[in-house]
């Protein structure tokens, strides 16, 4: 043992994977990144057919879609495709976030040419048989059902609710709502298919134990024959409810934890603060050693651990502050939380939380990208939001420019205290009158349906 | 695949592990401390993993939350977590801050006990608490894990108790029982140290050496109560659980042969023949063809003593009542039990489970926990290897006889969540026992 604290060594560089990009002749997009640590290689393909695609009273379709293709392609129902994949020693993961639908698969690298070829029939061959489109929309609802009971889920889908406006595709869940989903058909699916699945419209990540020309001759032999463009159009999905607090409790009679959500909506991932608000959220909430944690959790223990963040999209995700407190002091932990997203905005961070947060982010950088899945995500990323080439590569060089007026200054642009809306899922008899004490803003209390109760 | 390691044991008793890959300038540091809550005395259920919080709150010449702090502040990641028979501590950084690690890790096993406060422990008994309430009691078949060691194990085993431990026993914990705790258990001869990633030998050995050469050894950890519970149940049980929870599960649990052990292996694989993925029995069956879950698998709890607990887990589609639930899935182990199984069935689960595994090793902190966990229950780290080999060697007849000896209505435990109906039928997690 010493008492000395040991110094760091000099630090070794550090480059993210290499990767080249192609376009197929039929205008599909190719990534691809050799990394030969291990035997494992991930495909990943994203396509433009996210749940922002959804029209309205049809949400839930993109994911329905997405998660079809893999029941059922290429002339094989979904027990035989399932059948061929997993004999592989894979699955295909097959669904659809806000941005784009995403089906992935990692396999054993001796074993890619097959698993690209099943990919490739799910992709450009999927059946989208009735009998699994209304299995998929049962387990939906079953889901759905579920969320009921489920503080964490029903805390985040009342957030949604409470700060995009009616209408907008970002106040609903992604996999859609019991009554959109239960009038979603089968021909709905198949022409989310034909709108929206098209070489032009797809990008093949390829990350791992494999050459970039043998994986581009695959591709070109797999992929080549897929012809079609994408039609259809994308209405605004973040426009927000009006300012002014407002509190929502959803009941939960006898709970024993209140579950927080404090947020409002945020800013699209193309956003030209995207590095000071990262560094600023860090030191806001989040990392271990952020704010809202320290506060909630090492000084008070209210809780087993609080956080912030930034969910990020192609539009505007929310940005939200998320806790589960001890029912008695939930007040208290709503206080703490909105006295320090004040504070954020009042005056410069101290430069050792300024140089925590930066020197987090930036040593943390190639943790981050270990697995073929990793490097492949984050490719997919690029492409999805058109982020230049060199971003990973400038990407720790753009954390450490970040300066405490930054922070300052988005801080003050991006968090609104003025827009916030609390929701809280947990026992309304006895945390609503210190909620309505505390003066935040009118108090509504629902039931896990969301139905006003007087 | 090979994953390469060198080891060596310093005179106080600590192994340590070394595995190269400089793939990227990243090391994992990964502790096990052969400690968890079967250590646990009576009327402390969840001590061991109180004790896990209290080890990130400083020690001799680290100020409380600083371990927290160095670590992130040093571009790394870091967590602890607790389970029946170990406790592991881990970091991921970058490879120059690899001395930074191994200090911080000898300050806690080494000197603890002066960084220890009762406003500390007041802290952090109220953090897991509330770890408590969000985990288990908050959160819809939270209990499941609990409920299933309470009906797999009997009172008198070490196993038997919950990890997180009661609201009350929590409450009893003292300064002296961390004091105690820490002499018996946080000792360099009862603890693994691995080191995987960019880092080697000659530069590892000497800081080793450095940071907890001086540790001294322990006194000898005390005998556990005696492990042994009989092979199979002995007759089936079941335990019905009304919990706020919309759609019934059930968790039908077997006795099986522990962790790492001969018949282990063509137990894991029933297991995913079982319940691994689409492709699986319980998945294909229930959910794809009769539509009666919404959601089905199977897995082993991976025990390395007394007995290992495969569970089939599903969950029933809406309308569905328990009962049904409960005779389908039996159904469906039963068929499974009188056919066997298909060599396409196997050669599906192995491929499966090679590529998780050997997937999964692509993180540095995922062999250096590996490594720690084979030489802490076997002595020998070089069994990551010899996972793929052994799965690849499980044959159907294998499989088919474990299932014929294993399966039966003889060993069979169910623990079946219903929706609680109306506030009378009791708090949440209390149960209707019989057998």
């Amino acid at each position: 043992m010493t008492a000395a604290r040991p110094l760091p060594g000099e630090s070794r560089p550090y480059a993210f994977p290499r990767f080249e990009r192609r376009t197929l002749s039929n205008g599909l997009g190719l990534v691809i990144a050799p990394l030969p640590k291990l035997p494992v290689v991930t495909l990943l393909a994203l396509a433009d057919a996210g749940a922002v695609t959804d029209r309205p009273g049809e949400e839930g379709l993109a994911v329905l879609t997405a998660r079809m293709l893999s029941e059922g392609a290429g002339g094989r129902d979904g027990t035989a495709l399932t059948e061929d994949v997993e004999r592989l020693g894979t699955a295909i993961d097959a669904s659809a976030d806000w941005d784009a639908a995403l089906v992935r698969l990692t396999v054993l690298s001796s074993r890619l040419p097959e698993a690209m070829a099943l990919l490739a029939d799910v992709l450009m061959a999927p059946a989208l048989p009735a009998r699994e489109v209304e299995r998929l929309k049962a387990e939906r609802l079953a889901e759905l059902l579920q969320l009921r009971a489920e503080p964490r889920g029903l805390a985040d889908e009342t957030l949604d609710r409470a700060v995009y406006a009616a209408g907008a595709r970002y106040a609903l869940p992604v996999g859609g709502t019991e009554h959109s989903v239960s009038s979603l058909t089968p021909e709905a699916v198949a022409g989310c298919y034909a709108a929206r699945y098209h070489p032009g419209a797809v990008t093949l990540v390829v990350a791992g134990d494999a050459e970039t020309a043998a994986v581009e001759r695959l591709a070109e032999t797999t992929f080549g024959t897929w012809r079609g463009v994408t039609r259809g159009e994308i209405a605004n999905p973040d426009r927000r409810t009006p300012d002014g607090r407002r509190v929502h409790v959803v009941t939960k009679p006898g709970a024993p934890q209140s579950e927080l959500r404090i947020g409002h909506v945020g800013i699209p991932r193309t956003h030209p603060d995207y590095f000071p608000v990262v560094v600023m959220n860090a030191i806001l909430g989040g990392v271990f050693s952020s704010r809202i944690n320290l506060n909630l959790r090492e000084v008070h223990g209210y809780t087993y651990g609080a956080h912030s963040g930034f969910d990020w999209r192609r539009w505007a995700g929310p940005f939200a502050a998320e806790t589960a407190v001890q029912q008695d002091v939930t007040a208290d932990a709503v206080r703490e939380v909105l006295f320090e997203i004040d504070r954020m905005r009042e005056t410069p961070v101290a430069p050792s939380e300024l140089s925590l947060a930066t020197s987090y982010l930036d040593g943390v950088f190639p943790i981050r990208f270990e697995t073929t899945d990793a490097v492949a995500t984050a490719l997919a990323n690029l492409v999805l939001y058109g982020l230049p080439g060199d971003y990973y590569d400038s990407y720790r060089a753009n954390v450490r420019a970040v300066t405490a007026d930054r922070v300052l200054g988005a801080a003050r642009a991006h968090l609104h205290p003025d827009r916030l809306q609390l929701v809280v899922v947990g026992d309304a008899d006895r945390v609503r009158a210190p909620l309505e004490r505390m003066a935040i803003g009118p108090v509504t209390v629902a039931d896990d349906r969301g139905e006003p109760i007087a | 695949m090979r994953i390469p390691y060198e080891t060596f044991r310093l005179a106080n008793g600590l192994f340590v592990t070394v595995s190269e890959d400089h793939t990227a300038p990243l090391v994992a540091v990964n502790l096990w401390y052969h400690v968890g809550s079967a250590n646990e005395r009576a009327g402390r259920t969840g001590f061991a993993h109180l004790f896990e919080h209290m080890l990130f709150q400083g020690s001799a010449h680290v100020g409380s939350n600083e371990h927290f702090e160095l670590i992130q502040r040093a571009g790394g990641t870091l967590n602890g977590s607790t389970w029946v028979d170990r406790t592991n501590y881990y970091e991921t950084i970058p490879s120059n801050q690899l001395g930074l690690a191994l200090w911080l890790e000898a300050d806690r096993m080494g000197q603890l006990l002066p960084a220890m406060t009762q406003q500390k422990l007041d802290t952090q008994r109220d953090v897991v608490k509330n770890e408590r309430r969000w985990s288990v009691d908050n959160q819809p078949y939270g209990t499941a894990w609990e409920k299933l060691q309470e009906i797999g194990f009997p009172p008198e085993h070490p196993f038997h108790h919950s990890i997180i431990g009661s609201m009350e026993d929590l409450s009893a914990a003292s300064l002296d029982d961390i004091a105690s705790f820490f002499a018996t258990y946080y000792t360099p001869d009862n603890a693994v140290l691995s080191i995987a990633g960019d880092a080697d030998l000659t530069t590892a050995r000497p800081l080793v050496e450095q940071y907890f050469g001086s540790i001294p050894r322990g006194s000898g950890r005390p005998p556990l109560p005696p492990m042994h519970v009989s092979a199979r149940f002995g007759s089936p049980r079941r335990q019905v659980v009304p919990d706020d929870v919309r759609l019934p599960r059930l968790y039908l649990a077997f006795r099986t042969p522990v962790f790492g052990s001969a018949g282990y292996y063509a137990a894991s694989v029933c297991g995913a023949v079982l319940g691994l993925r689409r492709g699986s029995r319980l998945h294909r069956t229930l959910v794809r063809e009769r539509q009666i879950a919404a959601d089905a698998m199977a897995y082993t709890s991976d025990l390395a003593k007394g007995s290992d607990i495969l569970v089939a887990d599903v969950t029933a589609r809406p309308g569905i009542s328990a009962e049904r639930l409960e005779d389908e899935v039996i159904a469906v182990v039963e068929h499974l039990r009188r056919d066997g199984v298909t060599e396409a069935e196997v050669s599906r689960a192995s491929a499966l489970i090679e590529t998780g595994y050997t997937a999964a090793l692509q993180e540095a902190a995922e062999r250096a926990d590996k490594l720690s966990q084979f030489a802490t229950y076997f002595g020998d780290p070089g069994l990551i290897n010899e996972q793929v080999p052994r799965y690849r060697a499980v044959t159907a007849a294998q499989v088919t006889a474990f299932a014929h000896e294993w399966l039966g209505e003889d060993n069979r435990a169910s623990l079946l969540y219903v929706p609680r109906e109306s506030p009378d039928d009791g708090p949440p997690g209390a149960g209707a026992n019989r057998e």
